[in-house]
């Protein structure tokens, strides 16, 4: 409090700009400078520091510049629910140009359908199971191809952008262009269940039938990894955007986590009780949701894997999708609910989110995949009977930037935009749970490479860690006492403390002997004077 | 019930009756995943590109010179023209816009030593054949005597002139000090550490601390002058002999000698006791070097037939060029704009250089400006990651170069290898203070 008092207001008011502008902005905690004893180090640590900050601060200034603002829906009433408007709501509410996005598509002989966005959401790809494929410009209601393949079609994904699709048919996976004209057959995906595609590595992966998860590299069509999963037939795969891991879900309930530079899964966890019907991560790589056959939505934390919360379900979840800002949209039989808060519930350590945020459904279409529209506030349903296109306010982000991602791209933004991701083109082993690891001290390397060193050398020997304990102070503090007083840690029995017991009791031993000795050197009167030593 | 959906106006774009489309930005980072890949990458794609445009060598002067070149000054009134001297006495104008000479005489009957411009844009030449000699090139035709002739007693090695009076030093046995306001042919005044004989090799004016002069000679020793007293300063004994000298021009107390053991030294002349740096990576003796006008970067001309770019504050080289018919190399400049280089060398031509050998000149659009700073920025924040270092520090190098650093290398490791052991097995009492690498090559000291 005193402390308090004794800082100007402004350095306070200074002080929360910095705090406000690290919540989203910042990069992790800062470097302390002062302890540093290098003094060239710390000038150029501090430099980096400042520079850092400095950009917080202007990121965070910039945000007046952002223009649009993302949609809601609150009950202005107690007794208002918002899952119980409806999309007829909705589309009255809002205005013409919006309410066209919300629309249905009836496909009732070819499906079921599964769908998906291209990366600025311009562009809808839809895929029957029968062999029906057809892409549209969804906003203006413009087919783009549509193509009868005659065969089964399992899954269909936009590659880096709406000029190329690749769909896993009956046998392999074709990559075709915007135009519907097949350019490759990859025939080394086998029977081809789901397909991903990153679109910063140029990486299209697929999860066979068999079992095995291969990754080509779509630039420069090499097999970039065959990795056996080797527990049977998968159920589900999806792509976490921050890290490009793939998670893929089993039969047996176990998600496992796949990167390209490594035949073993990174992580593998046990998720449900029954097969993983679906699987999504939130934006950030935070947390994945994932609905199995046991009729549960669970929120898993991927950074510490820990369940967070567990949500039931009516019916087994069959897809599961989440949104920019965070709202998750399950599919249960033939119901479509949409969560909002769940990771802030998980964040805050709350209890769970009580109702869903909007609810779609029950007329009997049963749901088979959902997406999001990237930038839009459109969630975009396949059933057996066609497709449809939700309003669901306050799913998409607002402020779009255009050097990532552009909605109103035109072609010479489009090519530019392909060149300069293929110039940047990430490489697959730069693959890893943690993103940022580049760049680092590879301090895991560097202790692996010392320890095999050693291993080659004859002469070496380990330190012995009794060593340090053994010849350090006499007396009541010696290191030996010291360590063996140590508090906390009384039930844990490694070797080092076997050492040091045996150590105490040599030297307890030694001194019995030594006072024995004097006190039979004192003879029988004297003995009792014999100087104990500690 | 509120409801809001979320729409984008099309104004929001591209403005009604506007061809330009919008690009807005948003920094969030949740947008812009793998930003430490990404920029890596782009570091990687900057480094390459940096190397891929590496082309140092601009063109040569006109057709250079019939004997090697070997002194060279350039004017500093003046951002397009210098003289070179050569070995057989003919000094020579140059243009560096066009390449071409402008101007052309044979001086001296000897090799050209030295060369310098006077504020009033007249030339001095020295040379063997004990004589300086002042020109008017710029207005005065190629076939016109030299304005005035000062004569010595032994030949001279070096030129330099004075920063605003009209005097000039001229470098033999001695350093003589010579009056262009006096008609007089002989030295005004004549400087020399009292008990040195041997030759100097060069001697040159410190341009801000302007009465103080340096100097380098044969019995090994760098001395220090001072015009007001007339007298010696300090004198330093390196190991071997150095070739050149120059200022710092913007920090006036240091300044940089081209040494005989293929090191520079920079020493602060305050402070002579320990170099402030020391620059190795020739292979051969280094014959000239030069700060840059900004004062952060040298370059340097070595026999071992390259010319060599350096940052003050690194040890090694930043660049290396040569090409396959440049010989020994006696002298090196850098332009006034400190955009290019000059090298002369003893197959008689004057080569001119890119100071940074992915630069180009030419007018650069704010765009690409902005991405070549960006550029070099993630270049220099990733320099420490293996590839990148090794892509930016990847030069082609002759072969005999290479083998004979190599050869340096082996044996310099092996003079360490032997002098630690000696270390190992001596008594400690019985041990000399290990000398630093930058205290080494001192000799002694004197005031």
């Amino acid at each position: 409090m005193a402390d308090k008092a004794l800082t100007p207001a402004e350095n306070r008011e200074e002080k929360r700009r910095l705090f406000e502008a690290q919540k989203t902005y910042g990069r992790g905690k800062a470097v302390q400078t002062r302890t540093i004893k290098n003094q060239k180090l710390k000038r150029n640590l501090k430099a980096v520091e400042d520079k850092v900050k400095d950009a917080t601060l202007k990121a965070k200034d910039a945000e007046i510049l952002l223009e649009h603002e993302a949609g809601f829906l609150e009950p202005e009433g107690e007794l208002e629910r918002t899952y119980k408007v409806r999309q007829d709501d909705i589309r009255e509410n809002v205005g013409i140009e919006t309410a066209k996005k919300g629309f249905e598509l009836k496909l009732e002989d070819l499906g079921p359908y599964r769908a998906d966005y291209s990366r600025n959401g311009r562009e809808l790809l839809l895929a029957g199971r029968k062999g029906h494929v057809a892409t549209m410009d969804w906003r203006n209601g413009r087919l783009g191809c549509e193509l009868q393949l005659n065969e089964t079609v399992r899954d269909a994904k936009w590659l880096h952008n709406n000029q190329f699709f690749a769909v896993a048919q009956k046998r392999n996976v074709y990559i075709y262009d915007h135009k519907g004209v097949e350019l490759h057959c990859l025939n080394k995906h086998l029977e081809p269940l789901f397909l991903e595609f990153l679109p910063y590595h140029f990486l299209l992966a697929s999860a066979q039938m068999s079992g095995f998860l291969k990754y080509t590299d779509t630039s420069t069509g090499q097999m970039v990894a065959e990795l056996p999963t080797r527990l049977g037939s998968p159920t589900a795969l999806a792509q976490n955007p921050y890290n490009a891991i793939l998670h893929v879900g089993h039969q047996n309930g176990t998600v496992t986590l796949w990167s390209p530079n490594s035949q073993a899964p990174l992580v593998k966890a046990l998720v449900h009780r029954g097969p993983v019907r679906s699987l999504a991560m939130d934006r950030q790589g935070r947390y994945m949701v994932s609905t199995g056959q046991d009729q549960k939505m669970n929120v898993w934390d991927i950074r510490m894997f820990r369940e967070v919360h567990s949500y039931s379900c009516y019916q087994p979840g069959s897809s599961v999708a989440i949104s920019d800002r965070g709202l998750t949209a399950v599919g249960w039989g033939t119901q479509v609910s949409v969560w909002r808060g769940l990771f802030d519930a998980a964040q805050a350590d709350q209890g769970k989110v009580q109702s869903p945020y909007m609810a779609w459904g029950g007329d009997g279409q049963r749901i088979e995949n959902m997406r999001w529209c990237p930038y839009e506030d459109v969630l975009g349903v396949t059933h057996d009977k066609g497709f449809a296109s939700l309003l669901v306010p306050g799913a998409g982000e607002p402020n779009y930037d255009a050097l990532e991602a552009n909605p109103y791209e035109n072609t010479h933004q489009r090519q530019e935009a392909e060149v300069h991701g293929l110039l940047n083109k990430l490489q697959p082993d730069m693959i890893s749970l943690d993103p940022t690891f580049i760049g680092k001290l590879d301090t895991i390397r560097d202790q692996k490479n010392q320890e095999e060193r050693q291993a080659r050398d004859p002469d070496y020997k380990a330190p012995d860690p009794m060593e340090k304990i053994k010849n350090r102070g006499r007396g009541r503090n010696s290191a030996l006492r010291k360590y063996l007083r140590k508090k906390g840690r009384s039930n844990v029995i490694d070797e080092r403390r076997l050492k040091a017991e045996q150590l105490r009791k040599e030297h307890a031993a030694r001194t019995k002997d030594k006072v024995q000795a004097e006190r039979e050197a004192l003879g029988p009167a004297l003995g009792r004077f014999a100087k104990k030593e500690l | 019930m509120k409801i809001k959906a979320l729409s984008r106006p099309t104004a929001s774009q591209q403005a009604p009756g506007s061809s330009v489309v919008r690009q807005p930005r948003n920094l969030d980072p949740a947008q812009h995943p793998f930003e430490r890949a990404r920029e890596y990458t782009r570091a990687l794609n900057a480094v390459k590109m940096e190397r891929l445009f590496a082309a140092p060598y601009v063109g040569q002067m006109g057709d250079g010179h019939v004997d090697g070149v070997y002194s060279m000054a350039k004017d500093p009134n003046s951002l397009d023209h210098f003289a070179s001297g050569s070995g057989d006495g003919v000094v020579k104008v140059w243009d560096f816009t066009t390449h071409k000479e402008i101007w052309n005489t044979q001086a001296h009957e000897n090799m050209v030593k030295g060369v310098c411009w006077t504020p009033e844009q007249k030339l001095l030449s020295c040379a063997s054949d004990k004589t300086v000699k002042l020109f008017d090139p710029y207005r005065s035709s190629s076939e016109a005597p030299p304005l005035a002739t000062y004569l010595g007693q032994s030949p001279f090695t070096g030129v330099s002139h004075h920063r605003s009076l009209p005097a000039f030093a001229a470098s033999s046995s001695q350093i003589s000090i010579y009056d262009l306001s006096r008609p007089s042919s002989t030295p005004s005044q004549t400087l020399h550490w009292p008990t040195s004989v041997d030759t100097i090799t060069s001697v040159a004016f410190n341009q801000t601390e302007t009465s103080v002069l340096a100097s380098t000679a044969m019995d090994r020793s760098v001395i220090m002058y001072d015009l007001r007293t007339s007298s010696p300063l300090s004198k330093l004994v390196l190991r071997l002999a150095s070739n050149a000298v120059s200022w710092n021009p913007m920090e006036a107390f240091n300044f940089a000698v081209a040494n005989e053991d293929h090191n520079v030294y920079i020493f602060d002349m305050r402070k002579m006791d320990r170099a402030l740096n020391v620059l190795k990576d020739h292979v051969s003796a280094v014959m000239d070097v030069e700060f840059s006008p900004t004062g952060e970067e040298l370059v340097t001309a070595s026999y071992d037939r390259t010319v060599r770019l350096w940052d003050r504050a690194k040890g090694h080289s930043r660049d290396i060029y040569h090409t396959k018919r440049m010989q020994r190399v006696f002298s090196a400049k850098f332009t006034p704009d400190n955009k290019y280089i000059l090298s002369g060398s003893d197959d008689g031509n004057i080569r001119l250089w890119r100071t940074n050998a992915s630069d180009r000149s030419g007018v650069k659009s704010a765009r690409q400006r902005a991405k070549l700073e960006y550029d070099q920025a993630l270049v220099n924040r990733y320099s420490h990651m293996p590839e990148i270092r090794r892509i930016k520090r990847q030069r082609h190098v002759p072969k005999t170069i290479k083998k004979a650093a190599e050869i340096k290398r082996d044996e310099l490791s092996a003079i360490k290898r032997r002098e630690d052991n000696i270390r190992k097995h001596t008594k400690k009492t019985a041990l000399s203070k290990k000398q630093h690498e930058r205290e080494k090559m001192i000799l002694t000291q004197e005031q």
